[in-house]
């Protein structure tokens, strides 16, 4: 076993067990913008994407790239904006002004 | 030059993900930590683009603009009802991107790739490309493309299972003969094929379980892709997105009384449901009280305290709105209110937070379980809006349901019970609800949201 492999098994493993330590604390209340906000991160196959399309392998990888790209994309782009949109509308008290919406 | 600093950009957007969740314990900080989370990604995508290896933009640009084109629009006009569909939309992209970003990089590397690498990436195509067709098949059903019912035949978790093996035999030959590339388009294409079969059997009030485990997947193929790359950053966001989704999928399970391994083998609705038809039996015959608007308006008059329980039912009908209007004349009244709120109510996790959200109820007026089912037995009028199982009281009662041991509200213990159906038909999963034939029931049958306009005038005479 390589060492490079071990260690991005280290990460792996940390991180996972991170992910639960924080996640655990996130109130049922916000497990939809939980979910939208983790479908964001996870759009950061979007560095991968980026990678099969520019670098020109040859032109079945950069065209899939290219709709990698795109999907990825999506997922960030729109998910960063819904989960916002989302927790923009959770408030504590009916007299807390109201953040701008329309 | 510029190439050396990559990686540290990638730390600082790992560390800005991290942040994200953690922000995300409190609804105060939310919003900052989410906005930290998409400068992270700013910040990783910039640095990637900077990499000597991308050499070319005239397809980059393009689907970047593009996908924040739809990305955008997805997200600002989408109306939060429907939320299920649109997450589910999105773990299908991820699930995509994930599995072509394996197949580009296996086409250009063929099988000069080291031998972990090629573990990875069969990993990558195979949860990639099912939970592609699994959360597409999950969409069609949350938007009823696809029949919601389960669709089960003989054989069927034998058959998943079949498959399921011979994809992990595949990926064994795979690594021994990493030249073949047939194997790979095999698993994947097997991938296609479980994430199809997975879901069908799935049941509409399942749902909450598939979106999360199908978010944990998501993130395993990110993960992978990150084995596949060697790139950290890929592998921590894919870590803590498959360890939410499987955190999410375990706790709604939980909630619904299903067991670990019912999850992990997507084997829902199939194994337990020859109790179904004997459950209702000798309620079938018990009357029930059907109520007026007037009857069950006066009862709303003379409460003190009332708890609303909102369920599917009130996302289909769009009632959150209405819901909040009542229980604004309630509390002009000098009535209390509170919300009930269980976590597998609507079709996926947090799903009635959200709409209430939208309708402006402040979030310290929503319970979960824990925290409110002890109030029910000291509350005048619970008022349940489109909740069928959740309040179901043969759950602790009786052991031939096919949901006996899921935790629910002890709803039957206030003094009185409004219950807002459309018709008197059993619930979604099919299973009588003893609760409506408790003495102080009262079923007002119709449109959810029309009987609360009509409680909203009533209340205000």
């Amino acid at each position: 076993m390589s060492s490079q492999l071990l260690f991005a098994f280290y990460i792996f493993v940390l991180a996972g067990f991170l992910g639960h330590h924080v996640i655990s604390k996130v109130p049922a209340l916000l497990h939809t913008p939980l979910m939208a906000g983790t479908n964001a991160i996870s759009g950061i196959s979007l560095v991968g994407s980026l990678v099969a399309a520019g670098a020109g392998w040859n032109e079945t990888s950069t065209v899939l790239g290219f709709v990698a790209v795109t999907c990825a994309t999506i997922n960030t782009v729109g998910g960063f904006l819904i989960t916002d949109r989302m927790l923009r509308m959770f408030r504590k008290r009916p007299g807390e002004p109201k953040p701008a919406q329309h | 030059m510029i190439e050396a600093w990559v990686p540290l950009a990638y730390l600082i957007a790992s560390v800005c993900f991290i942040l994200t969740l953690q922000f995300l314990s409190s609804p105060k900080h939310a919003r900052l930590g989410n906005l930290l989370g998409s400068i992270g990604m700013l910040i990783a995508v910039i640095a990637t683009l900077l990499l000597e290896e991308v050499k070319f933009y005239q397809w980059i640009i393009p689907g970047l603009i593009l996908g924040s084109l739809i990305g955008a629009a997805m997200s600002i006009w989408i109306p939060m009802t429907k939320m299920p569909e649109r997450i589910a939309l999105s773990h299908s992209f991820g699930g995509l991107a994930a599995a072509l970003v394996g197949v580009a990089e296996y086409l250009h590397r063929g099988g000069t790739i080291p031998r972990f690498a090629v573990t990875a990436l069969g990993f990558e195509c195979f949860f990639g490309f099912l939970t592609f067709t699994g959360s597409l098949m999950a969409f069609g059903k949350l938007q009823g493309l696809i029949s919601g019912a389960p669709l089960t035949y003989k054989g069927q978790n034998y058959s998943n299972i079949a498959m399921f093996f011979s994809a992990f035999v595949l990926l064994v030959l795979f690594v021994l003969n990493p030249g073949q590339g047939v194997f790979l388009y095999t698993i994947g294409g097997l991938g296609l094929l479980l994430g199809v079969l997975f879901v069908l059997p799935i049941g509409g009030a399942d749902m909450p379980v598939v979106i999360s485990l199908l978010n944990s997947y998501a993130g395993l193929a990110a993960a992978s892709t990150g084995f596949a790359l060697g790139n950290y950053v890929l592998i921590i966001a894919g870590a803590l997105d498959g360890t939410s989704g499987f955190l999410l999928s375990l706790k709604m399970s939980a909630a619904m009384n299903r067991s670990f391994g019912n999850v992990l083998f997507g084997a829902f609705g199939t194994g337990d449901a020859p109790a179904a038809g004997a459950t209702g039996a000798p309620a079938i015959n018990a009357r029930y009280n059907q109520a007026t608007v007037e009857d069950a308006t006066e009862v709303l008059q003379a409460a003190q305290s009332v708890i609303v329980v909102p369920g599917y039912g009130m996302a289909v009908s769009q009632a959150q709105h209405t819901v909040r209007e009542l229980q604004q004349a309630l509390e002009a009244r000098g009535t209390s209110v509170k919300y009930a709120i269980h976590p597998v109510a609507g079709r996926m996790p947090g799903h009635m937070n959200v709409l209430l959200a939208e309708a402006n109820v402040p979030y310290d007026q929503l319970f979960d379980l824990d925290q409110i089912n002890d109030e029910f037995a000291r509350t005048d009028v619970v008022l349940v809006v489109g909740a069928n199982d959740v309040v179901n009281p043969a759950a602790k009662t009786n052991p031939g349901s096919p949901i006996y041991g899921m935790p629910v509200f002890n709803v039957e213990q206030s003094r009185a019970v409004i219950v807002l159906k459309r018709s008197f038909n059993p619930g979604f999963s099919g299973i009588e609800n003893d609760l409506f034939y408790q003495p102080n029931t009262m079923m007002v049958l119709g449109d959810a949201k029309a009987t609360l306009r009509q409680f909203v005038a009533g209340l205000k005479e």
